[in-house]
This record gives structure tokens, sequence and C-alpha cells, in this order.
């Protein structure tokens, strides 16, 4: 491995890492401790998301309903079936996985606009149950959340999960950034690039669509169940469709396949609807305005455009 | 024995014969070249034999293995690399990991120690990273390595292609119009890699346009035409068959050429 290659890899992690210890001296308030546990929340889905879509190169507009999935585990496991909060968590974004993995065999074989549309059907169906399994669920209404406790601590407000959310996400990035640097990584890449070659080079191209699709999937359930966790509550907006068009369009404003790039458009999505609140009834309007602007001049996302165009400077 | 053996393959699309009864057999350390007009089925015939397209008659086998119906990524495991007319880079990866996916066979694929980026899956991605740098080398693109394969100019992309089927370690190699687009120093260079490849005791089949390359590499020639066979034998032989020089040069030539 090269001197280049090293540091790049090591100073994704590292700048995530310095960001989440530093953030905490200048957020003022509750308010924004809130905001930046959102941030990284979403950031950690998008992350996910970014695998199967970003590295492997295959659309999901359905990844709501497993965020969704994570999300009522923690919800309707200890609520009933007596499943402790902490086990609930682990079991929800297994579930997710082995959903995905199921669904995935299948749908996977589609390609483009045909796999993006059955995607999209995969979400709204696993969004439909949430709502309709009334006797679980708590229909359209939700249900509350117990708290996570874990030896006799209970993590409650928005600081406890900052730091919960803040270090996960640098978790997953450097799970996310070795994994790009491996033989599973490459072949994810090398199939977005071009199936035929990798095929002819001995890479299963089904079976690493199905792992980026799987891995994705656990990701956004460990994401929802700390959204439930965080805020005490679930109902099926948890896992609408919004959710997954959500996630798609950070994934894509950030940057595709780019892990700094997940983080930059979780947080833009994030904390612009708060700053344009300003713009009071046309707030929605100003920010799809941001987003067509941002895909226009900055069409293969903030962080790879940004990147090139400093390294552009540089040489 | 032949190492690679095609037996009486057909293939039609929306009921047009592209490819009747074709049969050929490849031997170890021979290069071997599939000529024939534009549209004759050479590409079409290497897509059956690498498994994109299967056949409707006739069978594929690698090492006396029947594997005409095998999934493309398993032909890889039995030995048979290739290259792409219209060349398949992986254009946002870096010309040495293009071929580090080359090595894709020759690594463990465990995800969980991926993930974890564990000593063991270090260690190997260092491995994989000096075979792929030999390779490139052995290809003439050293220093290249960090480069992102989709600056590169097409001549050296022609030649990372072929560096990233090698990395497979092949043991029929089929390159697919690997001179098109070059000009005559590259193709020099690109002939002297074909028998550098050939003498490793690997099979080379080959399909190009550039007949000098063909006449002086190959140790043998198979002529299509219109999805037919029409010649196979030496290039010498070949170089003389009267159908050949008719379905290249017309059959008016043909005829001029047994007079003269």
């Amino acid at each position: 491995m090269t001197m280049q290659t090293l540091l790049r890899r090591h100073g994704v992690v590292l700048g995530l890492l310095a960001l989440v210890l530093v953030l905490p001296l200048v957020l003022p308030s509750n308010f924004y401790f809130r905001i930046a546990t959102l941030t990284f929340i979403f950031a950690l889905a998008v992350l996910g998301l970014n695998l199967v879509m970003g590295y492997a190169g295959q659309v999901s507009l359905g990844h709501g309903g497993f965020f969704g999935i994570g999300a009522y585990a923690v919800a309707v496991g200890p609520t009933h079936f007596g499943i402790p909060v902490w086990a609930a968590l682990p079991l929800g974004a297994l579930l997710a996985g082995l959903l995905a993995f199921l669904i995935g065999r299948p749908i996977l074989k589609l390609k483009g606009h045909y796999l993006a549309v059955a995607t999209l059907g995969m979400g709204i169906l696993i969004a439909m149950v949430f709502t309709n399994e009334a006797q679980y669920t708590g229909g359209p209404d939700g249900m509350s959340v117990p708290r996570l406790v874990l030896f006799g601590w209970s993590a409650r407000g928005p600081i406890t999960w900052y730091w919960i959310s803040g270090i996960s996400l640098v978790v997953a990035a450097w799970l996310a950034m070795n994994l790009i640097d491996s033989p599973t990584g490459r072949a994810f890449r090398a199939i977005h690039d071009s199936e035929p070659a990798s095929g002819v080079l001995g890479v299963n191209v089904a079976r690493y669509k199905l792992i980026a699709f799987v891995l994705s999937a656990v990701f956004a359930a460990v994401a929802g169940a700390y959204l439930a966790l965080y805020d005490g509550g679930v109902t099926p907006r948890t896992a609408e469709f919004l959710r997954s068009i959500e996630f798609v369009t950070m994934a894509v404003l950030g940057g595709l396949g780019s892990v700094i790039g997940s983080v930059v458009g979780a947080a833009f999505l994030t904390i612009l609807p708060q700053v344009l609140t300003v713009f009071h009834d046309y707030e929605h309007v100003v920010l799809g305005l941001l987003i067509i602007l941002f895909m226009m001049f900055l069409r293969d996302g903030i962080v790879p455009t940004l990147a090139r165009l400093i390294f552009r400077r540089r040489s | 024995m032949s190492l690679l053996s095609v037996r009486d393959i057909g293939i039609e699309f929306g009921g047009v014969t592209a490819l009747s009864g074709v049969s050929l057999d490849v031997r170890p350390a021979e290069i071997f070249a599939i000529i024939g007009p534009n549209g004759a089925g050479k590409t079409t015939l290497f897509n059956v034999i690498s498994g994109l397209y299967v056949p409707k008659h006739g069978r594929v086998e690698l090492n006396g293995e029947d594997v005409t119906r095998f999934p493309v990524h398993r032909l890889s495991e039995l030995g048979l690399s290739r290259t792409f007319q219209n060349l398949q880079i992986f254009f946002r990866m870096t010309a040495a990991e293009n071929v580090m996916v080359g090595r894709h066979l020759h690594e463990k694929r465990s995800v969980l120690p991926h993930l974890f980026a564990l000593p063991s899956t270090k260690k190997q991605n260092a491995q994989t990273r000096t075979k792929a740098e030999e390779l490139l080398a052995f290809v003439g693109l050293k220093g290249i390595s960090e480069q992102t394969a989709g600056n590169l100019p097409y001549g050296a992309l022609k030649r990372l292609e072929i560096a990233r089927a090698l990395a497979a370690e092949p043991k029929v190699l089929l390159l697919d119009e690997p001179a098109a687009g070059c000009n005559a120093v590259e193709t020099a260079e690109i002939d002297e890699i074909i028998q550098k490849i050939a003498a490793r005791g690997i099979a080379v089949v080959l399909v190009e346009h550039d007949m000098r390359l063909v006449m002086k590499i190959s140790h043998r020639i198979h002529v299509l035409e219109s999805g037919r066979t029409l010649a196979e034998g030496p290039a010498q032989e070949v170089r003389r068959n009267q159908k050949v020089i008719a379905a290249y040069l017309g059959k008016h030539a043909g005829e001029e050429a047994t007079h003269a």
C-alpha cells in the first residue's frame, strides 16, 4: 500500500473522529446536539446505502423500509415479546439483513430503472405492514419505544445520543473504508463499472450485489433503531417512502461512492431545513431549488466535485 | 491434448444465424488467431467461449470438461480469461486496482475479515498489489498504477486489460482485437507481449484485424465468414487459400491471386 492510499483511508476515519470529538465544544445548546445526532443517524443509513448504490452501483428506493425494521424492532421486541432493548437492536439488524437477502436474490437480477421500481415496491410494502399490523405496531399512530438501558445506565437525551450515534458513525465509516479497499469492495466497484468484465475475472456478480444489499440493509436498520430509541417512539412515517427518497437524495447530493459524502449529504438535508425556516411557507420551495442547483453545478455530489477541484488546483 | 475445444457451435439472434458448425481446438502455448471480415462472428464466438452467450448448438470444453452452460465466473475458475474489443475497463478504479480485481479468485473472499481489515486481509492486499504492479510492468505500464483508469490513453487501456486478464492466471487467454486503434510502435509492443504470454505456456486465442500482426505471430489461423468456418491452418497456408483471399478482397481478386 502506498503512502497516499494509507493517508486517504485513515484520513477519512480520523477526520470524522476529530469532528465528533470537537463538535461538542462549539455546539451551544441541546437543540444543536439534536441536529448533530440526527445527522449522524441519517449518515449511518446513507453510508450503508452508499455501499450498494455508490460502490456496487445498484439503486435502492426502499431503504426506508430497512430503516423502519430497525426502528420497529426496538419497539415491538421489548413491548410484545419481552426481548430486552439491547438485544432487540441487533435482532432487528439481523432481521433486516435476512429480509434483504431473501428479497435481494430475485430482484437484484433486475437492472437500472427496473431495480429502482422493485425496491420502491419493497419499501412501500414494508411500510404498509407497519401501518396495518396495528395489534403489534400501534397502526398509523405508532408506538412508544422503551429506553435503552445498559448495565443499569439509561441512554437518554441529545448529548448521550450524540456520543452513541457519533461513535457508531466513526466505526461504520471505518468498516466501510476497510471493505472498499478489500477484495469484496473491489468486486463491488468492478461490478459498478462493468459486469461482463467482473464476471470474466471470476467475480460472482449476483453474490456481490447481494452482499452489498444485505450490508446496506443492516446499516439502515441500526440507524433506524437509533432514531426510534432517541425519539422514544416510532410511527410508520419513520419507514415511509419519503424516507427512502431522502436517503437517496442525501447519498447523491453528498456524493455517490464517497464515505465523507454520505455524512455531508446527511448534514445538508438535516441542517438546511432548520436554516430555511426563515423562509416560512417557502421553506420547501427553497430547499428543492437548492438541491436542483447543487445537482446542476456539483453533478458528482458535493464531496467528489470539491475534492476534484482542490486536487486540480494543487497539481 | 487440446486445452480449449469448441465443437460444432451454432447460435442465432432473432432467427439470424450468427454462427453455424464452428469447431476448433487450441493447444497450450499456442497463438491461435480467428480472422474474418466484419460481421463474420468472431466476437460472437468469443462471447460463446467465455460464457456470455449460450449457444443453441454444440459445446465448449476446457481441459476436456464440458463448460457450455457454466456461469461466466465459473469459467474463470477453470482457467479462461479474456479482454474486450470495446474496452470494459473499471474506469473509476486505479490502474493497479483494475489488475487487483483480476486476482479475485486467488484471494480469500470471506467478508468479515475484510470489514475489520484483519492482518490477514492487509497482508493479502499487499501481496495482491505487488502482483498487480508486476503485471503492469510486464505489459509496459510501469509507474501509472495510481492513476485512475478513466484518465489513461486508449493504448494503455488495451494493455491494462491484458494485465488484468493475466492476473487471473488463465490457461486460455482470449484477446479481442488487442491492437485495434494502436499505432505501429504500440502494435509492436502488443506483439511482443502476446509472444511472451504464449511462451509462459498460456494458449492465446486472438481476434485481430491487423493482418501483418496476425500472420507474424500466429501458429494457426481460423478463418470465419458469415458465421461459418472458411479455412484453418498455419499462416502460410491460410494466406494462399483462394477462398480466404476472395472473402477478404472480393471474388475477382481471389481469381487474380490464383493466376498470379
